[in-house]
């Protein structure tokens, strides 16, 4: 301990730039402070939407906050070095080849900053991989949307969630409303582009995709989850009430081609009323194009020689 | 104190041979040479051009994202234009470049005379310019759009039947095996030919880190070498490797490409710590603090950095147990790389830094790369790299990295060693104008790239909504972007000017500590006619304080003291 603090000694007539240097890293910290409130959407990721959201967030700030104390110590240690050990006339350079306890001790630090980190992610991981109950305002689900258990999905503690199949196709998405996304019946809703889902309601979402990798991503509402031909991937998310009627915007994140930058997707959060509304007006328009498209067929077939 | 070299008496050689070959001059000396500080040179300077051209494509894309909605390029362009920018920056820059550094500077820094294997060491070169052809061939035709990673299945000629694919496989076939030989050649060269004396333990930490360059490159490259192979016969053989219609699977190219793809940084930015260990030091007039623990550093990163590649892959279905996994080994690698950011500073500390452009770029680089460290604790944080993940933070992120990390080691690297290479020193008003310009440049284009990833900006995206302040973001970025082309610049027109009109260097101009300043610059073909025995890490030091002593002129206080009347 000696050593060090010999090695770190310095005369009182040095002391000045030391003060100088530690007001101006308190300025800055200051300055950060509040550069932060006043841009803190700039610095913190889309959340808001849907607890999972809220929660990567709130998992962000806490590092945030760690970076930024590491950011200051670090920064500040060089620039000061670099000022204070300049070459001027007269300066000896202290010709120290290591301090083993020194060493040892920052080793240490660092990595007992990490598993505060990984405790913090542990903390947190449950509530932004587990999907809540549905709250009371949610949309009834039917008993039939109990899941077999086995089923790679996370699924809320009551088993009850609305599940929404997500298909990435070159470039656009395509949402089926169906439990059971590899056995969904041919007559299930379906919409491009624009998922509609009730407020309060845990969506469950099974991703898969149609021809090349594409990225589910609707920042608000969540992270981004990969659609890969031959795998199924899965989130969730569960809008709050007040955004009954707030259309979220998100778009494809992984490179899938030429319109890539074009690949959007829309999250619709309507009330549970509204949204069965919806699914019934969307069950009949598909009915009527169906049998539209029958006839038309019939059609063509007779006029065929 | 005058230069040491001169001292020496040069022995004239008894040579008996039937006949002398008559030196080759003009481009067939180049072009047949197997001496390694030209192929080093024909290393640095193609790499270079490439640099050039990637920086080119750069500003396209910069312009072309500067406004929302713009029309200045078509999305295939844009596409081809991320490609190439990435694959040329990572094949043939930033890990070429190293080798270039590594073939000139590892013989004269260990006391060899070449190269193990010198000829090897020629067909490196010619396989690299080979890979570069091969790939800027393709602009005549139709380049690749599958971004650097060219994940399959888009990959695939479904997807992309055009030839620009293919002539992505071959630059990697052909880098590759390039980079192999020559890592190879490092290995061979710094394991059998170090001077007498020179132990492990006394290895410049630039040699240290070219030795783990090359073992991380003859362990990563054979993977990407199979999996481009396994692209080649799913394009054209009728093979299934990543085709999930027929039983293959697209994710097996992600963990194949980033087994290679992480050590693969490493790969590019650990010379460039060692290139920082070497320069900090010298303008320091102080040794490195903690040699062993800074050398033992680079080996663990090395080591760590082949069990973290499935951190690219947190978005992919795959179980939480192998997030957490590849979330602590991540975290793990934080630590080597915080103690050497740690020992740099306290290699300044109690120093007399002398602020050479040399220097100032080595600052640039501790100060950008520690950002970049910090936000890959962000991405490393799996439930955090959901939101960040394939957006511009990222971009951000490994900009900060690969600039800080390696760009900025690259210039330090040239302006420290241009004298010993040219003999003549590079301008420093011209160097330090070059590094203001660089780093406020680059401060500006990427700083804010953290915020446009936030804000849900999509990375490989050709256009953009005007969102939020989206456009605002993009339009600083390309300002940012073209000041950082003028920095690079200034150092273009400086090396052009200095090679003729520069100031003669002498052997060692910055009063250094490790072998190559103990013979003339340039070096002559055989390096050194004498080589010293070595006594520590830094002989130079010990062959000034020996000269010194024969000559009587200071007698050695202790010392601190001493090593003072040596600057003087």
């Amino acid at each position: 301990m000696n050593r060090i603090r010999r090695a770190l000694a310095r005369t009182p007539a040095n002391r000045r730039p030391l003060r100088l240097a530690l007001a101006i890293l308190l300025a800055l910290a200051l300055m950060l402070v509040l550069a932060g409130t006043a841009f803190a959407d700039a610095l913190t990721p889309e959340s808001g939407g849907s607890p999972n959201a809220d929660k990567i967030d709130n998992l962000y700030k806490l590092i945030l906050a760690v970076a930024i104390v590491i950011f200051i110590g670090v920064e500040g240690a060089l620039f000061y070095s670099l000022f204070k050990f300049r070459a001027r006339k007269g300066a000896v350079p202290a010709q120290i080849r290591g301090n083993t306890r020194l060493e040892i001790g920052w080793t240490v630090g660092a990595a007992l900053i990490l598993v505060v980190l990984a405790v913090f992610t542990f903390i947190e991981l449950p509530g932004i991989r587990n999907p809540p109950n549905s709250g009371p305002d949610g949309l009834r689900l039917a008993n039939g949307t109990l899941l077999a258990s086995g089923a790679s999905r996370r699924l809320p503690p009551n088993g009850k969630s609305l599940n929404v199949c997500v298909n990435g196709q070159q470039y656009i998405w395509r949402y089926t409303y169906a439990n059971d996304c590899g056995n969904a019946p041919l007559n299930s809703v379906f919409s491009y582009t624009e998922m509609v889902v009730p407020v309060d309601t845990t969506v469950t979402l099974d991703i898969n995709a149609q021809d090349v990798d594409h990225s589910w991503w609707i920042p608000k509402l969540g992270g981004k989850f990969d659609a890969i031909p031959g795998y199924t991937n899965h989130t969730w998310f569960k809008i709050p009430g007040k955004w009954a009627g707030h259309v979220f915007h998100g778009q494809c994140a992984e490179l899938c081609g030429r319109n890539h930058a074009n690949m959007i997707a829309q999250v619709k959060a309507v009330t549970p009323a509204e949204y069965e509304r919806w699914l019934a007006q969307r069950k009949a328009d598909i009915a009527a194009a169906d049998k539209a498209a029958a006839q038309e067929r019939k059609r063509v077939q007779q006029e065929l020689p | 104190m005058a230069a040491t070299t001169e001292e020496v008496r040069t022995p004239v050689p008894q040579i008996v041979a039937r006949r002398v070959e008559r030196e080759r001059t003009g481009w067939t000396s180049w072009v047949t040479t197997t001496d390694h500080k030209r192929i080093g040179i024909m290393y640095m300077v193609l790499t270079f051009v490439f640099f050039l051209l990637g920086g080119t494509e750069a500003l396209l894309m910069r312009l072309q994202l500067s406004q929302a909605n713009n029309t200045l390029l078509d999305p295939k362009t844009y596409n081809e234009l991320f490609t190439m920018h990435g694959t040329t920056m990572i094949f043939l820059f930033v890990v070429p470049m190293m080798a270039g550094f590594g073939n000139y500077l590892i013989p004269l820094m260990i006391g060899a005379r070449d190269m193990a294997f010198p000829k090897l060491n020629a067909l490196s070169f010619w396989l690299l310019l080979a890979g570069g052809i091969v790939f800027y061939g393709s602009i005549f035709f139709n380049p690749p759009e599958c971004g650097w990673t060219c994940y399959p299945p888009l990959s695939e000629t479904a997807y992309l039947p055009n030839g620009g694919v293919d002539a992505w496989i071959f630059l990697i076939h052909l880098t590759g095996l390039s980079s192999l030989l020559g890592a190879i050649n490092f290995y061979a060269t710094i394991a059998n030919m170090r001077a007498p004396g020179m132990g492990w333990g006394r290895l410049p930490l630039f040699v240290w880190t070219i030795l783990t360059y090359s073992i991380l490159l003859i362990l990563a490259l054979p993977v990407i070498a199979g999996a481009v192979t396994m692209l080649l016969t799913d394009r054209h053989f009728g093979t299934h490797f990543f085709d999930a219609s027929n039983g293959g699977s697209p994710l097996l190219w992600q963990h194949l490409f980033w087994f290679f793809g992480h050590p693969e940084v490493y790969i590019m930015v650990l010379p460039g710590f060692g290139i920082i260990s070497e320069v900090l030091p010298v303008f320091a007039r102080k040794p490195i603090f903690g040699y062993k623990a800074v050398a033992a550093a680079t080996v663990l990163i090395a080591f760590l950095g082949l069990l973290v590649w499935a951190h690219h892959m947190f978005a992919t279905p795959s179980p939480t147990f192998v997030f957490i996994f590849f979330m602590l080994g991540s975290f793990l690698i934080a630590v080597p790389t915080g103690v050497k950011i740690f020992n740099w500073i306290a290699t300044l500390w109690r120093g007399t830094v002398e602020f050479t452009t040399a220097l100032l770029f080595c600052v640039g680089f501790i100060g950008t790369f520690l950002i970049g460290g910090i936000t890959g604790i962000f991405l490393a944080v799996f439930p955090v790299d959901w939101q960040l993940t394939d957006t511009y933070f990222v971009v951000a992120h490994f900009h900060y990295v690969l600039m800080g990390g390696a760009v900025f080691g690259i210039f330090a690297g040239i302006y420290y060693w241009f004298p010993k290479i040219t003999g003549r020193l590079l301008s420093e008003g011209l160097g330090k104008a070059s590094f203001w310009l660089m780093l406020v440049g680059f401060q500006v284009t990427f700083l804010i790239q953290h915020s446009m990833g936030l804000d849900g900006m999509p990375r490989r995206i050709y256009e953009y909504a005007d969102v939020g302040n989206l456009e605002i973001y993009n339009l600083i970025s390309t300002i940012g972007s073209f000041i950082l082309g003028l920095g690079v610049l200034m150092t273009v027109i400086n090396v052009l000017r200095s090679v003729k009109h520069g100031v003669k260097a002498g052997p060692d101009p910055w009063k250094a500590n490790t072998l190559e300043w103990f013979t003339t610059s340039p070096p002559p073909v055989n390096n050194f006619d004498v080589i010293p025995r070595v006594r520590s890490v830094e002989p130079m030091k010990d062959i000034r304080r020996q000269v010194e002593r024969q000559s009587g002129i200071v007698e050695a206080p202790p010392a601190p003291a001493a090593e003072s009347a040596v600057r003087a």
